[in-house]
């Protein structure tokens, strides 16, 4: 049908390219260590598939249901609901934190980012197996995209918590807002470094995904979203222990969310020192976490279509 | 045939693949959960693991501008050595290298989604094949007229008919402008229309000096397509070369494996083909039949338990497996008297005209209400000789004049 005129032309030409082309071994396991960067150049290279991929996830996950992106809202609300009164009122936690619904709704925030994001990367290479087994793609892009998804139901989120510390809270834009930068950049860090190796590792033991659950659990109340980092002092005293507690990065993501959109941070509550250093410190280690999970994940991959 | 040579347009193609002592070795494990695999970690564990190697030591290397046919029965490894190529799976040993853009077909629509609709499949199958959105853009005209999907565009693709997916997946898998094409099993979908139409897209696909693996069991298909077929037995190459011998040769492994399962199997058939030759009348079996002779096909046959009225039949199959005669006694109104013990029967075909190649004679007995009681498929080949002229299965002396008004 659109067969050129000169067939013979056309294929001149593609033999004059092909053999300037140079040879490329195919494997991606046999590639050297420093190799890695090649595939964030390739991952960048296909980042209009990366786009299309999260647009994919998000169309696709709310089709054919009334309420739509709604539902991803209904969740955080509900479990904002549960937390401020059970644990705030009947458990009593609201007395000493001031603005107890923001306080929460900051935490639940920065937290569902890092859960979301982590429980759709560690199953994406087993929701995708259709299109791993029959096409050659980096791989790291299911991962990615849906961190990029669980990303999108975040800015949701924020735009909701900006509004109702606006108007509930008190708020007042000011510098302090600035501390969310880090704390968004240090959980995708984490999720990302996580997301590569876990979605890599779930091909071969299913039972990660199920791990993850659990693990996410223990997170949510292992930093301090639904009550106060000096009420865990009081309990952990100020050895190791809280210095384990605080240095990890949910927490401190939650702490410098907590700074950036609830004004009780100024009535005298007690943080943790150097707060911006700890998370600078978190998050180079995050980087170095991403690198060993890409080298993971490029050496598994190479099987992804068989175990899948 | 006039098959255009790679080397047809003067300059030498340039090499496009090379696949150097390619190995791949699938572990079989039967642990599975983390408990089981905790529980057979170490030593012990290995008995929990079975090594099946799929493909061994594979090398050749391939020209631009070839189309080149893998063959093989079920489990030869030839879909493993097509996801190797495209990079899916990683060699356990040896390397591919390959140069130019390559589109896998290896499941046509793998990557669409029910949900979305046609136009937003297309975009997204476009771009997992490697094309950026302004190329799609460019083409979704191209692509939409070749689907012939229409304003169905629009509607999600799970309302499609199993056609209307598999049209709308190949025509943007054909519209990536690979170098490289690999295909498996694909050609053998939508109805017969599409199916040409397809067809038609791999040779122009070939005039535009694109290489092409074509993996099918569609051995007719890769006699047409190809200008080279790879025979695949256990994951080795067995055969390297023209499509034609390569698939006269897969059915002759196919045609082993059969005989072996058939002596594994209870022969519990009363009846039995003991045996049977087939030979051109005057000369020695074996000897290549020539047109014009006739054909003489001598059959063993045994039952234990008297069977009355009982039917012999034949049938004559290509090298490609299709049939190309076939009679049976009721037919040529013969009537056997009562066969108990062993007996020989015998056919002859006067004049015999078949076009050159390997035919395979497959022979049945059938009780008086033409019920099969022994079936011995290709029980004994012929040769006939090449016949330049000519190709097919009938021979027969052409000639050609121009008639002038």
């Amino acid at each position: 049908m659109t067969a050129p005129l000169d067939a013979g032309a056309v294929r001149a030409a593609r033999f004059a390219e092909l053999a300037i082309t140079p040879m490329e071994v195919v494997s991606s396991a046999s590639r050297p260590f420093w190799d890695g960067l090649k595939s964030v150049r390739e991952v960048f290279s296909r980042r209009e598939l990366l786009s299309l991929l999260i647009r994919r996830d998000l169309k696709a996950r709310y089709k054919d249901s009334a309420l739509g992106f709604v539902w991803s809202l209904i969740k955080p609300l509900t479990q904002l609901a549960i937390y401020y009164v059970v644990v705030g009122h009947f458990l009593g936690a609201a007395k000493g934190i001031p603005d107890f619904a923001v306080y929460v709704f900051c935490g639940l925030t920065i937290y569902s980012l890092f859960s979301e994001t982590l429980s759709g990367a560690t199953s994406s290479i087993v929701t995708n197996a259709g299109l791993i087994k029959k096409i050659a793609l980096p791989r790291e892009v299911f991962p990615l995209a849906s961190i990029g998804a669980g990303g999108f139901n975040f800015l949701v989120q924020l735009a909701i918590l900006f509004i109702a510390a606006l108007f509930l809270g008190g708020f007042q834009l000011g510098w302090s807002l600035l501390y969310a930068v880090p704390a968004v950049v240090l959980i995708l860090i984490y999720t990302t470094a996580l997301g590569l190796f876990l979605s890599a590792i779930n091909v071969y033991l299913r039972d990660i995904q199920y791990l993850i659950e659990v693990g996410l659990m223990v997170l949510l109340w292992g930093s301090p979203t639904v009550y106060s980092w000096t009420q865990a002092r009081s309990v952990l005293g100020n050895g190791l222990l809280l210095e384990l507690y605080t240095d990890n990065p949910i927490t401190l993501a939650v702490l410098a969310f907590q700074k950036a959109f609830w004004v009780g941070h100024m009535t005298g509550v007690a943080y943790p020192g150097l707060l911006i250093e700890r998370i600078g410190i978190a998050a180079v280690v995050g980087i170095g976490l991403i690198f060993v999970a890409q080298r993971v994940f490029s050496r598994l991959e190479g099987n992804f279509a068989q175990e899948l | 045939m006039a098959r255009r040579s790679p080397r047809a347009t003067g300059a030498p193609a340039p090499e496009v693949i090379r696949v150097e002592n390619v190995s791949k070795r699938f572990i079989v494990r039967k642990d599975n959960s983390l408990k089981e695999r905790l529980v057979t970690l170490g030593r012990s564990g290995r008995r929990y693991r079975e090594d099946f190697w799929a493909l061994r030591n594979v090398s050749f290397t391939l020209q631009a501008g070839t189309t080149v046919g893998l063959i093989g029965h079920n489990g030869s490894g030839k879909s493993t050595l097509l996801k190797v190529i495209g990079g899916i799976l990683d060699p356990s040993s040896g390397s591919v290298a390959r140069r130019g853009r390559l589109a896998a077909l290896l499941e046509l629509g793998a990557g669409f989604h029910p949900d979305l609709t046609g136009r937003e499949n297309v975009y997204l199958n476009a771009s997992i094949l490697g094309l950026s959105d302004r190329e799609t853009e460019s083409k979704f005209r191209e692509i939409l007229d070749f689907s012939g999907i229409g304003d169905f565009i629009d509607t999600q693709v799970k309302f499609y008919s199993s056609g209307m997916y598999v049209r709308l997946a190949f025509a943007v898998a054909v519209h990536t402008d690979p170098d490289v094409l690999l295909v498996d099993e694909v050609l053998a979908v939508g109805d017969e229309a599409f199916q040409r139409k397809c067809l038609d897209k791999i040779r122009d696909f070939q005039q535009e000096g694109r290489t092409i693996i074509i993996v099918s069991h569609s051995l007719g298909q890769i006699v047409e397509l190809c200008d080279r077929a790879i025979l695949l037995n256990h994951g080795e190459i067995v055969f390297d070369g023209s499509p034609r011998e390569a698939v006269a040769d897969l059915r002759g492994i196919l045609e082993h494996r059969r005989q072996s399962d058939l002596t594994a199997a209870e022969v519990s058939a009363e009846a039995r083909v003991r045996s049977a030759r087939a030979y051109a009348d005057g000369k020695a079996p074996g000897a290549l039949v020539s047109a014009g002779d006739d054909l003489v096909i001598d059959i063993e046959v045994s039952s234990e338990t008297p069977l009355e009225g009982w039917i012999c039949a034949i049938q004559i199959d290509g090298a490609l497996g299709q049939v190309v005669y076939g009679t049976t006694t009721l037919r040529v109104g013969a009537q056997p008297t009562e066969l108990v013990g062993t007996r020989t029967v015998r056919y002859v075909l006067r004049d015999t005209r078949f076009g050159p190649g390997r035919y395979f004679v497959n022979i049945s007995v059938m009780d008086h209400a033409q019920r099969h009681v022994a079936d011995a498929p290709q029980i004994t080949w012929f040769d006939v000789e090449d016949y330049e002229v000519a190709v097919g299965v009938v021979s027969a002396r052409p000639e050609f004049e121009e008639l002038s008004e």
